[in-house]
């Protein structure tokens, strides 16, 4: 394993981070507190709670996952894609360095930035709700499962992007409505049975419901279930990435 | 002495049919500079692409320092740094960030006494805290020679690394490709300018149609291919060209006043004695002899000229 080679890419991509602080910490803390002024407030307010929990302790797992789709796809992606879009991928194609190396740096990046934002919103909730934590350890599980997974998600739809509108396609019009319908501002109980049916086919779904369940001890599905979702996905997903550099796919000529 | 670089029946066909090298063999010896010529689109690129591990070949086989490409990536990689024709750079970076990320992607520890050296050496030092953005072209060529530079590559191949960039550029250039063949570096260029070339390369490879056509010294293929051109400047103007002087191919001046007389050096007889006999028999006097070797550039036209 050539750790040189991953400190470097992890190096560099956490740095941009930091140079571009405003619109990559502020920006998405700032959205969240307005889901939480305008569903914890003002809609939770006529909402009396659910399942025993306060609504606006309830959707704190849900914000926080959707914070952490979004940030993982959107950081994975943009990680991968800019080196295509100014050109400075050769270098990356030219060093010593395998693909699980290269993986493990734009992806452990991308994923330690979006878990980073997701606590930094939890710790903002405290200031609107009342939170706990009933299962620390898979709390923490659930948060590192998910971020890995959908950066590697990101990491796919970086390299398949030939363009800025492609690279926005994906986190715009698949990851949000899938947050949304996923429930993470609702329980699947809340929803009409033939929804609740649609709702099942939603993968977001059993993530939210895992995380939320390691918050309140409460799921729509057994944890085991949510569990094996999102493993799955990450064995998709590595699978995948593996396929991309050996054959390469939009990488190499 | 064993070649750093060894190419065995390389071929690339790229998807669309197009093919860009046709059983390319070539041996690289350590420590030269080798210069690839040939016209746009020749195989230049593709071919140092595919030593890098840029373009996959379709058939053929690579060795950098006796490692497979393929097989051994990783010991043949980390001996090579590679400067692109093309200024890409991290826009938003600083000069030593980007310049240290290549040093830790090729998977060598920090070494900021390096990464000064380089940035030194290449007159960057000045401008490690700028941003790449803040540059101009030139310098910004020379932060892709410092990132090539920052893991200590044995072989460097530049492509195209003259492309512009002004004269004094060039000159500091060429000046520090010799500092690093004289260090035991290994370097490739691909280039137009057969200036550079004929300034800098101890061999000459010359590509076209995706085939070497020739490998040789500098100065052996020069001499072997190498046509002299004689002027011959005259007491009093020549209206015409005697008949019995046709057979040596004269060109006369405009003015009448020089006679123009080419010939191989290589051949077995140059003529130039019966030409200046045939002359004298002519009753055409001789003031003064002028006599130039072809440059590189001549001796790529014709090669190119005659494989096209």
């Amino acid at each position: 394993m050539n750790f040189h080679s991953i400190r470097a890419i992890y190096v560099f991509e956490m740095a941009r981070t930091f140079r571009t602080i405003a619109q990559s910490i502020i920006s998405p803390v700032l959205s969240t507190v307005l889901y939480f002024i305008v569903f914890g407030t003002a809609i939770g307010s006529r909402i009396e709670d659910v399942n025993g929990v306060d609504y606006g302790a309830f959707i704190v797992p849900g914000l926080i996952m959707l914070t952490l789709l979004q940030q993982s796809v959107t950081n994975a992606s943009f990680g991968i894609y800019f080196p295509k879009f100014v050109g400075t991928i050769y270098e990356l194609l030219t060093a010593p360095i395998s693909f699980i190396e290269v993986t493990i740096g734009y992806v452990g990046a991308a994923a330690s930035k979006a878990v980073m934002i997701a606590l930094i919103i939890l710790a903002t909730s405290t200031f609107f709700v009342d939170v706990q934590i009933a299962h620390p350890f898979w709390m923490v599980a659930f948060l590192l499962l998910t971020a890995v997974s959908f950066s590697l998600l990101g990491f796919i739809i970086g390299i398949w992007a030939s363009n800025f509108e492609q690279l926005q396609l994906i986190p715009l019009l698949v990851i949000t409505p899938l947050v949304f319908l996923g429930g993470a501002f609702y329980s699947a109980d809340m929803l009409p049975p033939a929804w609740q049916v649609v709702m099942h086919l939603n993968p977001v779904f059993y993530l939210i419901s895992g995380f939320r369940w390691s918050f309140f001890g409460l799921a729509d599905v057994p944890v085991e279930v949510s569990l094996m979702a999102v493993s799955a996905f990450l064995v998709v997903c590595i699978s995948f990435i593996w396929w991309i550099f050996k054959s390469g796919w939009k990488l190499r000529s | 002495m064993s070649p750093v670089i060894s190419i065995k029946n390389l071929s690339k066909t790229y998807e669309g049919g197009f093919k860009a090298l046709d059983d390319v063999s070539l041996d690289i010896r350590k420590g030269e500079i080798l210069a690839l010529l040939g016209p746009n689109g020749a195989g230049k690129t593709t071919l140092i692409s595919a030593i890098c591990g840029l373009v996959r070949p379709s058939s053929g086989s690579i060795t950098v320092g006796g490692h497979d490409i393929v097989e051994d990536y990783r010991a043949a990689r980390s001996l090579v740094g590679l400067v692109p024709q093309e200024i890409n750079i991290e826009p938003f970076e600083k000069v030593i960030a980007t310049t240290r990320f290549s040093r830790g992607l090729f998977g060598k520890p920090r070494n900021e006494a390096h990464i000064e050296r380089v940035l030194r050496s290449l007159s960057l030092w000045e401008k490690r805290n700028s941003k790449n953005m803040e540059l101009s072209g030139g310098m910004r060529r020379r932060v892709l020679i410092a990132k090539a530079l920052s893991h200590e590559p044995s072989v460097l191949f530049l492509d195209e690394p003259s492309a512009g960039v002004d004269v004094a550029l060039r000159r500091d250039m060429w000046q520090l490709v010799g500092e690093l063949r004289d260090a035991g570096v290994t370097i490739i260029l691909t280039t137009h300018y057969i200036e550079e070339a004929e300034e800098m390369a101890d061999r000459i490879a010359v590509i076209n149609h995706g085939k070497i056509l020739v490998v040789e010294d500098k100065a052996r293929l020069m001499a072997q291919m190498g046509q002299k051109h004689m002027t011959l400047e005259l007491v009093e103007a020549l209206d015409a060209l005697p008949d019995c002087l046709g057979q040596y191919g004269l060109n006369r001046s405009a003015d009448g006043m020089s006679l123009h007389f080419s010939y191989d050096t290589q051949a077995e007889r140059t003529g130039i004695t019966r030409l200046i006999a045939d002359l004298a028999a002519q009753g055409i006097s001789v003031r003064d002899i002028v006599t130039k070797q072809s440059s590189l550039e001549e001796v790529f036209l014709d090669l190119v000229g005659e494989e096209a």
